[in-house]
Parts: structure tokens; C-alpha cells; sequence
């Protein structure tokens, strides 16, 4: 099990008290597509894909950018037990929609940098580090349920 | 994975604008990595990494002289970074997964510095940039 320092747990509740989960989400996932292309191999269903203009106002992408980062909530209420809270979107995310693990710490890595981007230098390196390490154990309870 | 004119366009212009501010964004890469990535600093038992460390700051000056260097010499990185490339394979030995988590701070930095720079595409080309300067310094590994 993760441990979580009091300052830590501060780090996140006061930086996730200020997102736009709907905002912040978009943008990650949008710029997911952006900066690692072939991960557009999971959004054929998207539709324009064509163009980093287009990526960002696909309102799909925006759709499942505010779902991700919506979930990504609910590991925050329940940082004790992320393993338990991403179980079955674990197993779905190998079983249904074959996802290499890899492109949860890709997506982690980025959305670090929206929030940098959104935070600037109330993002201090002591925030930096304990986002860093949430992203990590989010994409570890992810892959963990892995076959 | 190849830097497209797109790409050099946007880390030239990217550069431009940190201008004179790059050694302090060298240093703040550094200090972020260091503390986030706290098994990077098993590369230097021989400093002082406490915060505003003198040495940590010189040591960023000179890693952001070598990005600007490469950055001006878009065209040839591996050649502008030869030397230090060198050097890493031979001396310093650095394993090559520690450049991503350098390019991720030093992203990072830009993004708390001037966020209005890094829009989606210079994202793109600045990490495609930072993945290139790390495979060059890693060429000569094996």
C-alpha cells in the first residue's frame, strides 16, 4: 500500500480544489493525442483527428478528457486504496480496450504539465514531486488488475 | 523520430524567448528532478543539493548552455552535442532513462515559467527536441 505523508495529502487536496475537472481534462487528453500521436490508435471512434486545431476542439475529446480526469477524482477520495478503487477499470481497460499501461504514465507525465502550466509557480517542486508520485500509483492500480 | 521544420521553427522560437532565462530554468529542472525523482541524485554524492545550492545552479547553467547549443544547431544535434556525448558514454554513464525524467522537469519549468509558450504543438516539438538531445548524449553508450 502507498503512504501518503499529511503534507502530501495537502499537495493534493489543495491543487485538485482548484481544477476544472472539465477544463483540465480536455486539455490532458488533448494534448496526449498531440505530443504522443500514436495513441490516437484508441480514438478511431473520435472522428477529426486530423490536426492539433482539431484535436482540441473534438468534442468528443473533451468528453472523455472531463471522464478520465473525473475518475481521476475518485482515486483522490480513496488514496488508501487505489488498487481497489481502479479494479474493474483495470480489468476493463485490458480485457475491452487493450491498453498498453505505458500510455497511463504518458497521460499522468502530461497532465503534470497542464496543471504546471495552470498552477505556474504555485507548482513548486515539493507539488511537482507528490503529483508525480499520484500519477505513478494511479497508472500502477491500473495496470495492476493486468493478464 | 525526426524533427520536422515545424518542429526546429518551434524550438528556436521556444529558445528565443527563454532567452537569458535558460540557466535559471537548467537549475530549476534540476532542483524539480532531484526532488522528484529522488534516485537521480545518486549521480552526484559530490554535491550539495540543498536548496539554491551554488552548485546545483552552476550545474544547470550548463545543462541549459547545452540545450541552447543544441537548439542552434537544430540541424545537427549530434554533432553541435559530439563531445558531450562522449562524455557521458565514457565517464559520467548516466542510464539513458534519466534523460526522459530531465526533459519532463525541464517541460515542467516551462510550463510554471511561461505557460503561454508552451501550447500544445511547441509541447509536442520541445518534448520531440529533449527526446532527441537524450538519444544523442545515449548514442554512444553500446
Amino acid at each position: 500500500m502507498v503512504h501518503w505523508t499529511a503534507e502530501e495529502k495537502q499537495l493534493i487536496a489543495s491543487v485538485w480544489g482548484k481544477v476544472s475537472v472539465e477544463q483540465c481534462g480536455a486539455e490532458a487528453l488533448a494534448r496526449l493525442l498531440i505530443v504522443y500521436p500514436w495513441t490516437q490508435r484508441f480514438f478511431s471512434s473520435f472522428g477529426n483527428l486530423s490536426s492539433p486545431t482539431a484535436i482540441i476542439s473534438n468534442p468528443k475529446v473533451r468528453a472523455h478528457g472531463k471522464k478520465v480526469l473525473t475518475s481521476f477524482g475518485e482515486a483522490i477520495k480513496n488514496l488508501d486504496n487505489l488498487k481497489g478503487t481502479y479494479c474493474k477499470l483495470s480489468e476493463l481497460h485490458c480485457d475491452k480496450l487493450h491498453v498498453d499501461p505505458e500510455n497511463f504514465r504518458l497521460l499522468g507525465d502530461i497532465l503534470v504539465i497542464v496543471l504546471a502550466a495552470h498552477f505556474t509557480k504555485d507548482f513548486t517542486p515539493a507539488c511537482q514531486a507528490t503529483w508525480q508520485k499520484l500519477v505513478g500509483v494511479v497508472a500502477h492500480a491500473l495496470a495492476h488488475k493486468y493478464h | 523520430m525526426v524533427l520536422s521544420a515545424g518542429d526546429k521553427a518551434n524550438v528556436k522560437a521556444a529558445f528565443s524567448k527563454i532567452g537569458g532565462q535558460a540557466e535559471e530554468y537548467g537549475a530549476d529542472a534540476l532542483e524539480r528532478m532531484f526532488t522528484t525523482y529522488p534516485q537521480t541524485k545518486t549521480y552526484f554524492p559530490h554535491f550539495d543539493l540543498g536548496k539554491g545550492s551554488a552548485q546545483v545552479k552552476g550545474h544547470g547553467k550548463k545543462v541549459a548552455a547545452a540545450l541552447v547549443e543544441a537548439a542552434n544547431n537544430i540541424d545537427d544535434i549530434a554533432g553541435a552535442l559530439s563531445k558531450l556525448s562522449d562524455l557521458h558514454a565514457q565517464k559520467l554513464r548516466v542510464d539513458p532513462v534519466n534523460f526522459k525524467l530531465l526533459g519532463q522537469c525541464f517541460l515542467v519549468v516551462v510550463a510554471t515559467r511561461n505557460p503561454s509558450l508552451l501550447t500544445p504543438e511547441v509541447h509536442a516539438s520541445l518534448d520531440k527536441f529533449l527526446c532527441a538531445v537524450g538519444t544523442v548524449l545515449t548514442a554512444k553508450y553500446r
